[in-house]
């Protein structure tokens, strides 16, 4: 069951650097064939390309854990990227801080109570910059979600 | 940004894309998008445990196809310019799979800085080996700033 008390929770700053290779092994694997993540130097990064966070935000970095959301029953409800300029393009190190900002439970279609937790990510530039926020949600289902698909 | 600081404004936009059919997807392109975004979650690769987690197969990581949008999306209206982009995910997608992505505008507007933007809607279908009615697999609501000299 999901940790109400994990609202507030927020983790180590962390360093994440973007870099032309990770674009375009990103830009390759979303079947994208647009010069703009695969030639030049300075490439601008795809909108999806901050999930990359997982690769930089290890131990008290990343407070999802602290959800405890059931493996079983957990789902990736929503996602949303927004940015204040550009995206982030390749030479760029950012700054990324993680913090659990909501939960909330609601009635299921088929009854049983959903809880929703989001968790946001605030990424800086060198110059304290806020460039991209990154919203995760996720649902814990009262059933496995192999019986109960999430609409 | 709040809707008030949004003036409504007819501006041009490029025509969407033709609808693109992707697939029929494989383990492989989950696999490579694992390894491209960090998400290793054995449920998306691992048969025995996907099968003792309740599932038929491995089934994508749902970013993989919402990343897959995001290339059509980008297409279109160019990948320096987005500036807000928001997934809902709705059903899985499985090995076998075929993806029909597609979009359509919902509103341009500038900000109150003038800059002029885009809302569009953008969607993800899939349709399994059974050849059955296709469902939707995600939803995306995007956000573009216009390059004025189109």
């Amino acid at each position: 069951m999901a940790n109400p008390d994990a609202v507030g929770t927020v983790g180590t700053p962390y360093e994440m650097d973007v870099t032309r290779g990770k674009i375009r092994e990103f830009a390759r694997a979303t079947r994208s064939e647009n010069p703009d993540y695969l030639e030049g130097d300075n490439n601008v990064s795809p909108p999806t390309f901050l999930m990359n966070y997982m690769f930089w935000a290890f131990g008290d970095s990343n407070p999802w854990p602290k959800v405890e959301l059931d493996q079983q029953r957990g789902l990736h409800a929503e996602q949303e990227f927004t940015f204040h300029g550009e995206p982030p393009r390749a030479g760029t190190t950012l700054e990324a801080t993680s913090r659990i900002d909501n939960l909330w439970t609601k009635q299921g279609r088929r009854g049983g109570e959903m809880t929703f937790v989001t968790m946001v990510t605030d990424f800086r530039d060198a110059e304290g910059n806020l460039v991209a926020e990154v919203k995760m949600t996720g649902v814990e289902t009262a059933r496995p979600p192999a019986e109960e698909e999430q609409k | 940004m709040s809707d008030t600081e949004k003036v409504e404004a007819n501006l041009t936009v490029p025509p969407a894309p033709a609808t693109w059919t992707v697939g029929p997807v494989t383990r492989t392109d989950f696999v490579q998008y694992q390894g491209a975004s960090g998400d290793m979650n054995p449920i998306h690769h691992d048969e025995e445990f996907a099968k003792a987690a309740g599932f038929p197969t491995p089934f994508a990581v749902g970013m993989f196809q919402a990343g897959v949008v995001g290339s059509y999306a980008t297409d279109w209206l160019g990948a320096a310019n987005v500036r807000n982009y928001r997934i809902r995910f709705q059903a899985q997608v499985w090995p076998g799979d075929t993806l029909t992505i597609g979009g359509e505008v919902e509103r341009t507007y500038r900000t109150a800085e003038g800059e002029p933007r885009v809302d569009v809607a953008l969607y993800c279908d899939r349709v399994g080996t059974d050849g059955g009615e296709p469902n939707r697999a995600v939803s995306v609501w995007a956000t573009f700033v216009l390059s004025e000299e189109q």
